[in-house]
């Protein structure tokens, strides 16, 4: 077994997180521009603005700590190292997509990195990472499950359901509440009893906090805590991270609901620009070694919506393979519901 | 000195299977409300708690949702799952986790992980339970993609059956009947899998062929009782499986002898009989000496009173009616 990352990133950890970072806000950007240019179908949801709060939490876990997360995951996936060229191929619908073209941009999986899936459903995807907890303690192992979802989730009752039973049960899980402050238009105060979301573990003997989400250093500290108790005290924890999406809550939303005044507020607290500030204060990184990391991103990124568009589509023939993992006939399709 | 198997019953029958397979596998597990210390609400999951201890037979909070998408999770790391969920009524709490995840996990995620697990729980009406407990919601699930359904009538498919599901790599929706749970019969070994999607001729007949499955195939049965009597010999047809669904079996019978009745406990309305009338006339129309009729549970919500209940659910007379009016026969008085 891996060991657990510390609290406190190396200076080359550091500059491995403000890379991820640079590399989710330049891919949410390249998805963007696909979008516009009616490549990508569907919903498309942008984590701009939550980067430091994915690649925080991310940078706390083990490689083999399995994480779920909702239908804005594009950052997961790159932060759990997932291919830029799959994940643009799978939000343009090619077989080469990271998911066969099945899931599309709220869908994404790549299981041999331990990341679990986005899951449309708000809430949906909690119970599933209380069961990835539970096969872990089951088997003996050490792995600590962990599900990121938003505040607007923390209202569903499967949620409260989830605390419940890993409290319960003495589950290896951390909940992450990502607390982006809207759920679609509608703002917290309009739809919580109480603002904040992480008394509501609290309610259920789980130990829990909130931090400031833009700041990833704090993130991965109090990740890393709570990842320590679940795996060394065997206890679930919840941490909430106070964030800010800097987009509408999917490019089909024009953002009216939120005020200039407010976005400007959260982002002159940008998270890769009070990073950068850090790195560079502390030496770690000089402005042409950002530069350079920088160029390299937009290259990756650049090359990963070349490879989706010269990817082939999906072929009509395979619409319904995989319908079923154990099918009961030789039909190639694998999901007939009639024999033949 | 009789030579004949002992008889067990349904419920007794379901227990072998649990028994069987968790002694067989390590990575199945039990878990639901009341399935341990108090032996399940009807008693299937009786002494596995003491047998197989508190990590594998999970006595859980009333949270339907939650444990079964648990189930769901713990199946996506590579455990079996059987979650119990006490009846089929309280399924409809879980419907999000069963429909939204487990049927589509697989698909979605371009066949990434399996979710191989098992949802078992009884359903049916006949016991006053009245509009909220006394569902059979066989169509809701069998309209579903990525779920496999299972519907058995007798011990011996319910412990063939239940062996196959554990070990099959899909989630499976096994829907037990609270009606059949003391009957008893024969049941096979431990090795006696009986395979999905292999429909049953139940009792041989060539004047009409009546479809039937879970409890209503001894509804059928009574009726062919009834019919034989007066000389109208019915085949009764038990799919087991609605998906997947032997079809063949179901056309082979209905092509020779030209007539079909589906029996169905749920609601007519995009029902299980509506589904299968559907399949007959697309593999038989040109067989058919006259119109497929379906015998379903009254269109209204169960209600309570004793006379109206059973007018509410099919009867043996209802499938008789059914038989003689495909036959253009008047039911005798």
């Amino acid at each position: 077994m891996s060991t657990s990352p510390a609290p406190l990133a190396s200076p080359d950890e550091m500059r491995d997180m403000f890379r991820t970072m640079t590399l989710i806000r330049r891919f949410e950007e390249k998805a963007s521009e696909e979008y516009m240019a009616g490549r990508i179908g569907g919903f498309l949801h942008l984590a701009i603005g939550e980067e430091a709060a994915i690649v925080g939490t991310v940078s706390a876990l083990r490689p083999d700590d399995p994480l779920t997360s909702t239908y804005r995951e594009h950052g997961q996936a790159l932060a759990r190292g997932s291919d830029p060229r799959a994940i643009m191929a799978e939000l343009l619908g090619r077989a080469t997509g990271i998911c066969g073209g099945r899931g599309g941009s709220m869908h994404l999986m790549d299981l041999g990195r331990s990341f679990y899936g986005g899951y449309g459903i708000v809430g949906g995807a909690v119970p599933l990472a209380v069961g990835l907890a539970w096969a872990a303690k089951y088997r003996g192992g050490d792995q600590v499950a962990v599900t990121m979802f938003g505040e607007g989730a923390a209202n569903q009752g499967v949620v409260s359901e989830c605390f419940n039973m890993a409290g319960l049960w003495d589950l290896p899980i951390v909940f992450l509440i990502l607390n982006n402050q809207y759920g679609m238009g509608t703002p917290v105060e309009r739809a919580a009893a109480v603002d904040d979301f992480f008394p509501r573990a609290a309610a259920y003997d789980i130990e829990s906090w909130k931090v400031d989400g833009m700041d990833v250093l704090g993130v991965r500290a109090a990740v890393s805590e709570a990842a320590r108790l679940a795996r060394e005290d065997g206890r679930p924890a919840c941490v909430e991270l106070l964030a800010y999406r800097y987009k509408g809550h999917s490019m089909s939303d024009p953002d009216t609901v939120r005020s200039s005044e407010e976005k400007e507020r959260w982002q002159a607290r940008d998270p890769l620009v009070t990073f950068e500030r850090v790195l560079l204060g502390e030496g770690i990184m000089g402005a042409d070694d950002i530069a350079a990391m920088r160029t390299e991103v937009q290259q990756v990124v650049d090359d990963a919506a070349a490879y989706a568009e010269q990817g082939p589509e999906v072929p009509v023939a395979e619409l319904a393979r995989n319908v079923y993992a154990q099918p009961w006939n030789d039909d190639p399709r694998g999901s007939a519901l009639v024999r033949p | 000195m009789s030579t004949a198997p002992a008889e067990v019953t349904y419920r007794d029958a379901l227990n072998q299977a649990l028994r069987e397979e968790m002694a067989r596998d390590e990575s199945v597990f039990l878990m639901g409300e009341d399935i341990g210390h108090f032996d399940g609400a009807f008693k299937v999951t009786r002494g596995l708690l003491k047998e197989f201890g508190e990590q594998r037979v999970v006595d859980t909070p009333i949270t339907e949702a939650g444990f079964t998408g648990l189930g769901i999770g713990a199946a996506m790391a590579g455990l079996r799952p059987v979650i119990e969920i006490m009846t089929v009524n309280f399924a409809l709490v879980a419907m999000d986790q069963i429909v939204s995840n487990a049927s589509k996990i697989h698909y979605m995620f371009g066949g990434q992980v399996p979710v191989p697990m098992v949802i078992r729980m009884p359903g049916g009406a006949g016991h006053q339970l009245s509009a909220q407990h006394s569902h059979s919601l066989e169509a809701m699930f069998t309209h579903v993609p990525g779920l496999k359904v299972v519907v058995p009538a007798t011990p011996e498919d319910a412990k063939g059956l239940l062996k196959t599901a554990i070990r099959d790599d899909d989630p499976v929706i096994f829907l037990e009947s609270e009606g059949l749970y003391g009957k008893k019969g024969p049941v096979g070994g431990e090795d006696d899998l009986i395979p999905f999607g292999q429909a049953v001729v139940r009792r041989p007949g060539r004047d009409c062929t009546v479809i039937a499955h879970s409890r209503m195939v001894w509804v059928a049965l009574a009726a062919a009782e009834q019919l034989a009597a007066q000389g109208i010999e019915i085949e009764v047809i038990d799919p087991r499986t609605f998906r997947p669904l032997d079809l063949d079996t179901l056309a082979a019978s209905v092509a020779r002898t030209s007539r079909a009745v589906v029996v169905d406990e749920g609601w007519p309305e995009c029902g299980i009989a509506a589904g299968l009338a559907a399949h007959l006339y697309d593999a038989c129309f040109d067989m058919l000496d006259a119109p497929i009729r379906r015998v379903n549970a009254a269109d209204v919500p169960m209600p309570y009173a004793k006379n109206l209940e059973q007018a509410a659910i099919p009867q043996p007379h209802d499938v008789v009616a059914a038989v003689m009016a495909t036959l253009a026969r008047e039911v005798p008085r």
